[in-house]
């Protein structure tokens, strides 16, 4: 883990870049997160679908579609879009299991000022997934 | 990087002109937006004087023998020695010329952090025996400072050495006068107000409180008490306002060398004939027994000569006009507002608040294109706070967050104004389009 101060190059592709912007009409799961401290705010819309698994007769639920929207810093942004890139397309049993560290990682290292950032970014990911498991109670 | 097209640009331009042309006040606005010659090279779009400069040409000209070849310790009796010993002193006299201050009354620093520290604490400790056992030495400063000031007096008064107030400021992040007035106790012993804000410009009125201070004073005196000592931090000012310090009737006042094209690392306390002070740094007798330890000879030659083209090269009427059509610009944009004073205002500092945007993320984004800016948002300070100033100004933690400062130089152009005002429309949108609607 890169501990440096300065952004990495992956955080300032993703800003420039950002990857799922936008909303999801009539999403299967929605949450929205914020950070009084620091004032990002940040959306997460999911479509979840349902597929067969390889080589099982077993169903399987995954991300089809996953879009972001955030207010706020560069870490923020880059947080939200990384992911997103991280779990669309994964099964749910595995989009669940991403932790705050690994988005970090993953974006080569946050400043341990922004570490909050891929939490906030953590954090919108299980709330939809409650909204999503809560709205979808048999 | 920024716009390929600027670059290629420009160098195209570099091969016909190798020289960079002053612009002056003669108004030949030359589309050059990346320079270069042998020891100078404009890079990119840059907008954050207030933050720090670069080094003159002419200036790291003047610095340069002074670091391998007229090398002696200004202390030394010897032809080195008092080569240096000569430099300095005309460097001295340069900085009191340009204060309207006596040589003797000038002491170099590490900057302006470090007069602003000596000042508050030599000047608080100097006081210290009229308070035995009974109050403690009172300081009257504003919100709005520095952190140099606003850290010294929090230090002062933990240490049990100094009662502090901190002023409020209006909507603009003017420091009032009747405020000071009534903020004056028998045991005030030092009023620091800066002069001009370095996060929004406005211009402190430091002559007011100066005329007041010395109509108190006068009856203090009369009735046996000690007097008040009048601090400026002239850091933001010393480029395009008057710092005569009688005309300001101020007692010290502080400044850094790199917000004027002098390098990083030298600064100035002019410190009044009469006025007490105890050194905080011990060791040798340099800068008259208050700073010890060798003096930084390159760096106060550079400074020396920074001051005195000051004199010659004012170039406060371009960056006025460079300035208003900045602001103009900007404010072309729908959702955001200029912020400080709308009249008290320095040349060269503009901060609008940007709303629906975070400031580092406009800051970033400005930065791929080539263009330097800075922010009062939380997530730029380092400590997840909005900034002080802003938050003084009773601005909510929400717009602060997307607060924007352009700060001009003497070798900004129209060209890159209108270039600034050309991008940034652009990603204000791009980050507005990203931030989610918060009325669902």
């Amino acid at each position: 883990m890169d501990f440096s101060q300065i952004y990495s190059k992956k955080v300032l592709e993703h800003l420039k870049n950002p990857q799922n912007v936008g909303e999801i009409k009539n999403p299967d799961g929605v949450a929205t997160v914020g950070n009084p401290v620091c004032g990002d705010i940040m959306r997460l819309y999911l479509q979840i679908a349902k597929r067969k698994k390889k080589d099982a007769k077993q169903e399987e639920e995954y991300i089809k579609d996953i879009k972001f929207q955030t207010l706020g810093c560069g870490a923020a942004i880059a947080s939200s879009s990384m992911i997103t890139t991280m779990i669309k397309g994964k099964p749910l049993k595995e989009a669940e299991k991403i932790t705050n560290k690994a988005i970090a990682e993953a974006l080569g290292g946050l400043p341990p000022v922004k570490m909050h950032c891929s939490l906030l970014a953590a954090e919108a990911l299980k709330k939809a997934l409650e909204n999503y498991r809560q709205s979808h109670k048999k | 990087m920024w716009s390929k097209k600027y670059l290629a640009r420009d160098w195209r331009k570099c091969e016909k002109n190798d020289e960079r042309k002053d612009f002056g006040e003669s108004n030949q606005m030359k589309k050059t937006y990346f320079v270069q010659n042998k020891d100078f090279t404009k890079r990119g779009f840059y907008l954050d004087h207030a933050a720090t400069t670069p080094v003159d040409k002419e200036v790291l000209a003047a610095m340069k023998p002074y670091f391998s070849f007229k090398y002696g310790n200004p202390s030394e009796p010897h032809f080195l020695g008092q080569e240096s010993r000569k430099a300095i002193d005309e460097a001295r006299e340069k900085v009191a010329n340009f204060l309207g201050a006596k040589p003797p009354e000038i002491i170099f620093t590490s900057g302006a952090t470090e007069a602003i520290n000596l000042a508050h604490k030599g000047l608080v400790e100097s006081q210290r025996s009229k308070f035995k056992g009974q109050k403690l030495p009172h300081i009257i400063t504003s919100a709005v400072e520095h952190k140099a000031v606003l850290e010294t007096c929090r230090h002062l008064q933990n240490l049990d050495m100094a009662e502090v107030t901190y002023l409020p400021v209006d909507k603009d992040g003017m420091v009032k006068v009747e405020e000071v007035e009534k903020a004056i106790k028998p045991e005030t012993v030092l009023i620091s107000i800066m002069y001009v804000n370095n996060e929004v410009g406005t211009i402190e009125p430091i002559k007011q409180i100066g005329e007041l201070i010395k109509k108190i004073n006068a009856s203090r005196l009369a009735s046996g008490f000690s007097r008040i000592y009048f601090h400026t931090d002239a850091t933001q000012a010393i480029q395009y306002l008057d710092c005569q310090v009688d005309k300001l009737g101020v007692d010290l006042l502080s400044l850094s060398g790199h917000k004027l094209y002098a390098p990083k690392g030298v600064g100035v306390l002019y410190l009044r004939k009469g006025t007490p002070l105890i050194r905080q740094q011990d060791g040798g007798v340099q800068e008259y027994g208050l700073r010890a330890g060798t003096e930084n000879v390159p760096y106060i030659v550079g400074l020396g000569k920074a001051v005195e083209k000051l004199k010659t090269q004012n170039s406060k009427r371009k960056t006025e006009y460079l300035r208003e059509k900045l602001i103009r610009g900007v404010l072309k944009i729908p959702g955001v507002k200029l912020v400080g004073d709308p009249q008290k205002n320095a040349p060269h500092i503009a901060t609008f608040l940007i709303d629906g945007v975070e400031g580092e993320a406009i800051l970033l984004l400005l930065s791929e294109k080539g263009i330097a800016a800075s922010s009062g948002s939380a997530c730029t300070s380092g400590l997840l706070e909005p900034s002080h100033v802003l938050t003084a100004m009773g601005i909510p933690p929400e717009q602060a967050h997307g607060s924007l400062r352009f700060s001009l130089g003497k070798d900004n152009t129209e060209e890159e104004i209108d270039y600034v005002i050309k991008v940034l429309p652009g990603v204000v949108q791009k980050l507005r389009k990203m931030a989610p609607k918060l009325d669902i």
